[in-house]
């Protein structure tokens, strides 16, 4: 049997920047932006879907960097905790620091790249389980919807209401 | 994880042929439960044929007025779908209801439907598991079985589908498309899944060298007034204890259609056809919904930790059907 072929050679695009890099089709876009590009704001949690650590965007859509192969992201576009401070802090950053929404900060990435891509996610006109009808047109981001929409980010230290606040007060600071 | 062969596809032909070619091989599509299979090393592949570029993840409306989705969409480009969300809510309600918000922008609808089960032993590869080992025993018959199947079940397995997409596609009258080396074919959803009997790790009726293209959902115009009702652990990133995908359609107070189906109770997603004939012609009451409820869950059988189920079940299908039956509209 022939041995399998498992080097690929990849550009990732991350925060703006191409990196050139061989990799062994195993290696997840985690591993990837930790061991090969030590961009380690996106933290390992469970590495296995469960918790959101791990969280950043593609274009503009929030995935699991644990789930995704890196070889599967060849030339995407990749935003993570590391690209959003332009000069000053992104304003979910900022609220995130204003309102407490961390306490040991290990989930904090993760949760502020999915709530960028989850208000992404809102004005695109997604519903969620707690909307009122899916087939109506989406409403405001309530309390309950915050904590729908961001249930795929775990927070161990039990932040979630400095988080929600935080989301909640930014969301409602770009509202048309 | 065990190293592969990763193979990018780009149109159909080439994915079936790099299959065909090469026994052992897998198709990839958003990676959430194949990548995390294969970590574990309960998936072995060889070759992983990455699917997720291939030009079917369109959505639109078929000739006949029914709906047609793209094997390769994504679960929250369906969920978001304005033609799905107002004609099929229960489809939409469904796919908000499972996974996280990460995992449906990864998740496609081809890879839903093939989603393997959560069975805690079925992951554990120190546990007994004829879907991973035939023949091996089963060790969820004994153990922790709180989330284990109550209707269809076998001694040799009581894994359930994780699915809630395809808990809301049973309740349709849905056909499954894929392609394969002797050409395409139609499969009936309710064909599709299989239950356990004595070849559990035998899920479904597509062979290994078959790729799924499309799902096709028939028209009908009453699914507007349906819903998907799941009851969890977790209000939310949960899989189901109990869930119901229900359609209900009346005429002076007569059910004139009535559309069925049940999650986390099964092997397959669960066609309640004993409780749609029931529903059938009968008054939309209480009393009704009640006597189809009983009817379907007849044949159940609990475990140690899971008998509850059999209970909440029933009332989660009258539960729904009074949603139904009150509101009068879709929701």
């Amino acid at each position: 049997m022939e041995t399998p072929a498992t080097t690929h050679s990849i550009t990732l695009r991350v925060n703006g920047a191409e990196h050139a890099l061989a990799v062994d089709a195993r290696v997840s876009l985690l591993d990837a932006l930790r061991e090969r590009l030590r961009l380690t704001g996106t933290k390992k949690g469970c590495n296995q879907g469960a918790c959101g650590a791990c969280t950043v965007l593609a274009g503009d859509k929030r995935i699991l960097s644990c789930l995704a192969l890196a070889v599967q992201f060849d030339h995407v576009s990749i935003t993570t905790v590391e690209g959003l401070a332009n000069g000053e802090l992104h304003p979910l950053q900022a609220a995130f620091v204003e309102h407490d929404g961390l306490q040991c900060g290990y989930c904090t990435p993760g949760q502020i790249c999915s709530a960028i891509g989850m208000l992404a996610e809102h004005r695109a006109g997604l519903p969620s389980a707690v909307s009122a009808q899916v087939a109506a047109s989406v409403g405001e981001l309530t309390d309950d919807e915050i904590a729908e929409r961001m249930s795929g980010n775990l927070c161990r230290c039990g932040a979630y209401v400095g988080i929600r606040a935080a989301i909640r007060a930014v969301a409602d600071r770009v509202r048309p | 994880m065990r190293p592969f062969s990763y193979e990018s596809a780009s149109d159909t032909a080439s994915a079936v042929r790099l299959i065909a070619a090469r026994g052992g091989s897998k198709f990839l599509a958003g990676g959430t439960n194949l990548v995390d299979l294969m970590r574990e090393e309960i998936e072995r592949p060889e070759l992983v044929i990455d699917v997720r570029g291939l030009p079917t993840g369109g959505i639109s409306a078929s000739a006949d007025g029914g709906l047609t989705i793209g094997a390769a969409a994504t679960n929250t480009a369906v969920a978001n779908d304005r033609f799905v969300r107002e004609r099929y809510p229960l489809i939409a309600q469904a796919i908000l209801s499972g996974a996280s918000g990460q995992i449906r922008n990864m998740a496609t609808v081809g890879g839903n439907l093939l989603q393997r089960t959560r069975c805690s032993y079925f992951y554990d590869l120190a546990s007994r598991c004829n879907k991973r080992a035939p023949r091996a025993g089963c060790d969820a018959l004994e153990g922790f079985n709180r989330y284990h199947a109550i209707l269809g079940a076998s001694e040799h397995c009581i894994a359930v589908h994780p699915s809630d997409l395809c808990v809301a596609l049973a309740a349709l009258d849905t056909t499954v498309r894929a392609v394969g080396p002797n050409g395409e074919r139609a499969i009936p959803f309710e064909e599709l899944h299989r239950l356990p009997g004595d070849t559990p790790q035998i899920e479904t009726a597509l062979s290994a060298d078959e790729l799924i293209t499309a799902v096709q959902v028939a028209r009908l115009d009453c699914a507007r007034r349906s819903v998907y009702r799941k009851i969890r652990d977790r209000s939310s990133y949960a899989f189901a204890l109990v869930s119901v995908a229900a359609v209900l359609e009346t005429s002076d107070g007569v059910v004139t259609t009535a559309r069925l189906a049940l999650g986390g109770v099964a092997h397959k997603p669960w066609r309640a056809s004993r409780a749609e004939q029931v529903l059938l012609g009968a008054p939309a009451t209480s009393e009704t919904f009640g006597r189809a409820a009983e009817a379907e869950l007849a044949a159940a059988v609990g475990r140690k930790d899971n008998a509850f189920k059999i209970e909440l079940a029933k009332r989660a299908i009258v539960d729904a059907l009074e949603e139904l039956a009150s509101i009068g509209g879709a929701r």
